[in-house]
């Protein structure tokens, strides 16, 4: 982040989310500034996609506000948080696997698609400029992040690497003001993780996108994030730069493991 | 030995003896098989967007004969029945999703296939009570759908035609050619293949899931109409007509229950080889042969091929 201007484009306050009697987040607030790349990391089972689904709308926290862009957010589904310019990835990878990776890209463009229903069926007039206009920017999404090779295979069949790039052109297709990455590196060896950290600054410099993300792997997250939020049983455990979480003993505690 | 001069002589003897005969069998199948085909169809949409295996998918044929053939007989003219009969359907498909599935989403595939069921019961009810129980029949003349036949000379012999199932037929294909262009062009469309693929995928990318829903089960609600419309045509219109969309079964399980063109080839493949089999292999094994062939064809396939022709394999990782 170059510019010293700070903007706030989401805070969440206060957040709980139960599952029954089990706690997933408890009384957890942070914000995300513009432009930034913001890393949510924890050990396993800390609340930290359940965070993310809450900011999508998966999941809806019985207390606390989740503020956007100034405003106090109501109550959303998923799909509707997506129109307000969220896009996210996920963990166990979420795409269409009976299509190809360009009709995968495409569907992204789905909110921007207009309605004309009958020029579609008939791919006449304006609904061929506009699959063309689509098209176009969808196929730069492929060149940005090298998939051009397998733009025409269906995505089930491809390495597991290639499926999480895929997913992320997806998201970039909707062409998001925050991009939510649910562990965007996981299960990849080192020359992929390196490929997609690339990508992630990529897109955070060359579109300003504003993204949030969870990771594990901690060189990783020190190396990409701007800013970190540690959680650990559905808690906050620190906020701040990587310096600061790093040297942060209930930081060094939880992911060592020593006694609570 | 007869038995196997049976078996695999006489019959290929015949059909090549008396080829007319043998054409006529196989447009006669081919006919029954586009009906076949619609009715699975149906099955197949609902399947697809909601992983729901819709029993109430005949009744559905039912209901749309029923009401068009009510709206007919209070005044309203043939065309805008058929209009008026879209909109009620327009009008279940949202009091479904509203009630029923928005529920019941993520819940188990046999909680939704049991609340399918529920409601297969409630529209038999609720359509008794309404149009009453007595079989009608079908206003086709008044559609304008063409009736009678010809006879077409053919082989030295002749092959009879009847112009309603030519219509049939003809209908059924544009309508599979147009679905087929909703699936692959429109904004709707791709939206319901992304939906069958992967609901929390299709959410992220910011498709409604109820709005898609809505819209399945009123295209399952057209293709439920032309069906009940060709059909009822050929029979009178009762409840009894529901049975024949158990004959979609056995062309799900040959087609696959995913499939699009698993259903209309599994539409064909029994229609066709149950006609052909009840003429030639027929007399082997005494009458009746057309009510059970479908399903003995369908054993088979689960036996060898359980997703069917087209159908997505489902493999568990364990």
């Amino acid at each position: 982040m170059s510019s010293e201007q700070k903007k706030v484009m989401m805070e969440v306050k206060n957040i709980n989310l139960r599952f029954g009697g089990v706690i997933a987040i408890q009384d957890v607030s942070f914000d995300i500034q513009e432009g930034e790349i913001r890393a949510i990391i924890g050990p396993n089972g800390a609340g930290k996609s359940s965070m993310l689904n809450v900011i999508n709308g998966f999941y809806h926290p019985q207390e606390g506000e989740i503020w956007f862009r100034g405003e106090k957010r109501p109550s959303m589904e998923p799909y509707e948080v997506a129109k307000t310019g969220i896009a996210r990835t996920f963990q166990n990878i979420a795409l269409f696997k009976g299509m190809t990776t360009i009709e995968n890209v495409m569907t992204g463009r789905q909110l921007q698609m207009s309605k004309n229903f009958f020029w579609q069926l008939l791919r006449y007039g304006p609904a061929i400029e506009e699959e063309v206009k689509h098209r176009k920017r969808c196929e730069e999404i492929i060149d940005f992040l090298e998939i051009n090779h397998i733009r025409k295979s269906p995505v089930g069949s491809l390495p597991y690497g290639l499926q999480k790039r895929v997913e992320l052109a997806r998201a970039l297709a909707m062409e998001p003001d925050l991009l939510l990455l649910d562990e965007p590196m996981a299960g990849m060896n080192v020359e992929e993780k390196q490929d997609m950290s690339r990508f992630i600054i990529d897109v955070n410099e060359e579109f300003g996108t504003t993204i949030a993300l969870i990771e594990h792997d901690m060189a990783v997250v020190m190396d990409l994030a701007d800013r970190v939020v540690v959680l650990d049983y559905g808690k906050m455990l620190a906020d701040g730069t990587p310096k600061e979480v790093q040297s942060n003993q209930s930081v060094i505690d939880a992911y060592l493991g020593v006694a609570h | 030995m007869d038995l196997l001069t049976g078996i695999f002589i006489t019959p290929f003897a015949e059909m090549i003896g008396l080829p007319d005969l043998f054409f006529q069998a196989l447009w006669d199948g081919f006919v029954s098989g586009t009906l076949y085909g619609l009715i699975a169809l149906g099955f197949v949409l609902i399947f697809k967007a909601s992983g729901v295996f819709n029993f109430a998918q005949p009744i559905l044929v039912v209901l749309a004969a029923l009401a068009l053939i009510s709206f007919y007989k209070m005044g309203v003219p043939a065309w805008i029945s058929v209009v008026l009969v879209l909109i009620m359907f327009y009008g279940l498909a949202w009091l479904i999703e509203r009630l029923i599935l928005r529920k019941l989403v993520n819940t188990d595939g046999n909680i939704l296939f049991m609340s399918t069921v529920a409601l297969s019961f409630i529209i038999i009810g609720a359509a008794q009570w309404i149009f009453g129980g007595r079989p009608s029949s079908m206003i086709h003349k008044e559609l304008g759908i063409p009736t009678g036949s010809f006879e077409w000379p053919m082989f030295g012999g002749g092959v009879y035609f009847d112009l309603l199932d030519i219509s049939a037929a003809v209908v059924a294909v544009i309508l599979i050619v147009c679905l087929g262009l909703f699936f692959s062009r429109t904004k709707i469309g791709r939206g319901l293949r992304a939906v069958a693929d992967d609901h929390q995928a299709a959410l992220s990318v910011g498709i409604s899931l109820n709005q898609i829903w809505v819209i399945v089960w009123f295209v399952a609600g057209v293709v439920a109409l032309v069906t009940g419309i060709f059909w009822g045509a050929r029979s009178d219109v009762s409840f009894a007509l529901q049975i024949i969309g158990f004959k979609a079964l056995p062309v799900l399980i040959i087609g696959g229950f995913t499939s699009v063109p698993g259903a209309i080839v599994g539409g064909l493949m029994i229609g066709i080889g149950e006609k052909i089999f009840e003429i030639y292999w027929g007399p082997l094994l005494g009458s009746g042969v057309e009510g059970w062939f479908a399903y003995f064809i369908a054993l088979g396939f689960l036996l060898f091929k359980p997703q069917g022709l087209f159908g997505d394999k489902i493999i568990e990782r364990v």
